[in-house]
């Protein structure tokens, strides 16, 4: 696999230019995004807040290179992800994003360690290495003496974590949470903040997180604020 | 990749275990019907083609009436007695000349009756016939010359009328004549077109003549050619003998028909093969009923595993690797069918050819060919569900409830 994007390159993990993204026409036109500039640097731990419908989660979507702006640019690492098509965006994905979501999204009756191998089998790693790199990323999030469980037998604290490890197996730049904490009680959720936060402090992964909390908003280092397509405040 | 996309299949077959072998029944009934279907009806036309040769492949099988069937059928002239003896006298490479007549007729014995077929013939028809005397004896040259009342029985005929009373020495009544019985047949079983070979008696032809049918005709005659001899040129000079001697204008159908035993094992097989070709088409239906379920199912599959796919797509999942893994889950589950199919298909037709007597022939062909078919299957109907999958929007797909 050819790397997409230059590497060593000094340019900012995300950049934002007059992002623009329209659903539907005339009427029914819906604004999500309304020329949005925004600048996140290597290395960050950003929280973006926002009602519902502000546009956060279209932000995300398009961050993560599963969508596209309709209007402005987006860089990726310097690399204007709209020229992209929807192949080369996987392999995006692939090599430099990891994905944490609300609802942990592991696939059920498979072992931990089976999901955290999954995104290394797309990058085609041999079973040895995979197992473990695997390994390393589960004892990284302090799992590796459930790695045989399978998911439905964790808790979701535990599943959340496996997730975390699943992101974390191929050393993204970037890891995109999506309310990582949204489905925990509070106990876990300061436990899975406190494992993003040292994955940012010690690996220097950037982080972008989604959050409607404003106490989870406070682990990042910025909180970025949406409403109605724009944002607000956290950019200067 | 193909290989961790293969163990990921298996994996998902063995994860739905029971969901998978239900899918896979329909493939594997399939697959067991055309197999099943296939080997038995070779089985049989080997049969067919061995019990015809045990007949004797060098036996001509003559009789009045034209071959042709219908409306303008010719009067079955019967033969005459100077016929076989032209027939004897003037062709060389004859090992056996038999000369028949029959009736269907009740044979009564005591207070016992039972409708059979009674056969005026003479010594050459048992090696012709290849019937063979079990118990006592077969006629005297006197018996044969005069016409003496006197009958061998098959043992169907036997069985029936006597019982386990020794049957030699008694005397059965067909139609208005008493015969006295001095033989009974071995048995030799069903004929290859059906029907019982030892429902039968035999008398002496001529007494059949004189006092059964009441005239001199002759009826079916069996010819036998010597070893060496070709069957066919045999043939074609009996052919212009007879038509010669029964007056046939040329260019007009002859009134009596030459059988070569070869050609009837030829008929006869060929019609099998064409049953067994139908048969097995037949039961490609069910195949094709069986690569619909796969669809099916993939379907469902599809549909329940949405967030699955949209995280894939996520973690950098190219859509050809999702329509990969779905069309690969599908190939498998056929495959596996199909193996299945083929295990039961051989077993349920040893086990039938077994009961029929029939031969255990195996054709690799029509085994690999539905092994073939049953992988055909899965990407055809299998494509379908995985173009679903690879087309799902990874937004919408992890959002799925």
């Amino acid at each position: 696999m050819t790397n997409p994007a230059p590497a060593g390159a000094n340019w900012p993990a995300v950049e934002f230019r007059k992002v623009e993204k329209v659903y539907g026409e005339g009427e029914s036109e819906v604004r999500a995004l309304d020329g949005v500039d925004m600048r996140i640097e290597a290395g960050e731990f950003v929280s973006i807040m926002g009602s519902s419908g502000s546009g956060k989660s279209t932000s995300m979507n398009v961050i993560g290179c599963l969508d596209v702006p309709t209007g402005g640019s987006y860089l990726f690492r310097g690399v204007d992800v709209c020229k992209l098509d929807q192949d080369q965006r996987a392999l995006l994905r692939r090599h430099f994003i990891g994905f944490v979501f609300q609802g942990f999204n592991l696939l059920a009756r498979t072992t931990a360690l089976e999901n955290v191998e999954l995104p290394l089998i797309y990058r085609r790693v041999p079973a040895a290495e995979r197992h473990r790199r695997a390994l390393a990323s589960l004892e990284a999030v302090g799992l590796a003496n459930r790695a045989y469980h399978t998911s439905a037998k964790l808790s979701g604290g535990q599943q959340q974590r496996v997730a975390i490890a699943r992101a974390l197996v191929t050393d993204p730049s970037l890891l995109l949470a999506d309310e990582p904490t949204g489905n925990l009680d509070s106990a876990r959720k300061v436990e899975i903040m406190e494992l993003l936060r040292s994955l940012n402090k010690e690996r220097g992964i950037t982080v972008v997180m989604v959050t409607h909390e404003p106490d989870m908003a406070e682990y990042g280092s910025r909180t970025i604020v949406f409403r109605d397509g724009r944002i607000i405040s956290g950019m200067n | 990749m193909i290989w961790s996309t293969l163990l990921m299949a298996l994996r998902e077959v063995k994860r739905n275990a029971l969901r998978s072998f239900l899918t896979m029944l329909g493939i594997m009934i399939g697959v067991g019907a055309v197999i099943a279907m296939v080997t038995i009806g070779e089985g049989a036309t080997q049969k067919v083609r061995n019990d015809v040769s045990a007949l004797g492949d060098n036996l001509l099988v003559i009789s009045p009436g034209a071959a042709r069937r219908g409306p303008e059928r010719t009067p079955a002239v019967p033969f005459e007695r100077q016929d076989i003896e032209a027939v004897e006298r003037e062709i060389g490479g004859i090992k056996g000349l038999a000369p028949t007549a029959q009736t269907s007729t009740t044979i009564v014995y005591g207070n016992q009756n039972w409708p059979s077929t009674v056969v005026g013939a003479e010594e050459a028809y048992f090696d012709v016939r290849g019937y063979k005397i079990e118990m006592g004896r077969s006629f005297s040259e006197t018996e044969i010359t005069a016409g003496t009342p006197v009958c061998v029985l098959g043992k169907t005929v036997r069985e029936n009328l006597f019982g386990q009373t020794p049957p030699m020495g008694q005397r059965v009544r067909i139609k208005q004549v008493s015969c006295l019985v001095i033989g009974v047949l071995a048995p030799k079983g069903q004929a290859a077109m059906g029907g019982d070979q030892d429902d039968v008696v035999l008398i002496p032809l001529k007494a059949f003549q004189r006092r059964i049918a009441g005239n001199h005709n002759i009826g079916t005659v069996y010819l036998q050619t010597e070893d060496g001899a070709t069957t066919a040129a045999v043939q074609a000079q009996v052919e212009d003998l007879l038509r010669e001697r029964r007056r046939v204008q040329p260019g007009a159908v002859d009134d009596f028909t030459v059988r070569n035993m070869q050609e009837i094992a030829e008929t006869m097989s060929s019609v099998t093969s064409s049953l067994t070709g139908l048969l097995g088409g037949i039961a490609a239906v069910s195949l094709l009923v069986g690569g619909i379920g796969i669809m099916n199912i993939m379907l469902v599959s599809v549909t329940e595993r949405t967030r699955e796919v949209g995280t894939r797509l996520a973690i950098g999942a190219l859509a050809s690797e999702v329509l990969l893994q779905f069309l690969v889950e599908a190939v498998v589950l056929a495959m596996l069918g199909g193996i299945l199919g083929i295990l039961f298909g051989l077993g349920m037709s040893y086990a039938a050819t077994r009961g029929l007597t029939l031969p255990f022939l195996v054709s690799p062909g029509v085994v690999f060919g539905a092994f073939a078919f049953s992988a055909a299957v899965g990407v055809i109907f299998g494509y379908l569900p995985a173009r679903k999958a690879a087309r799902l929007n990874p937004i919408e797909a992890l959002r799925h409830e």
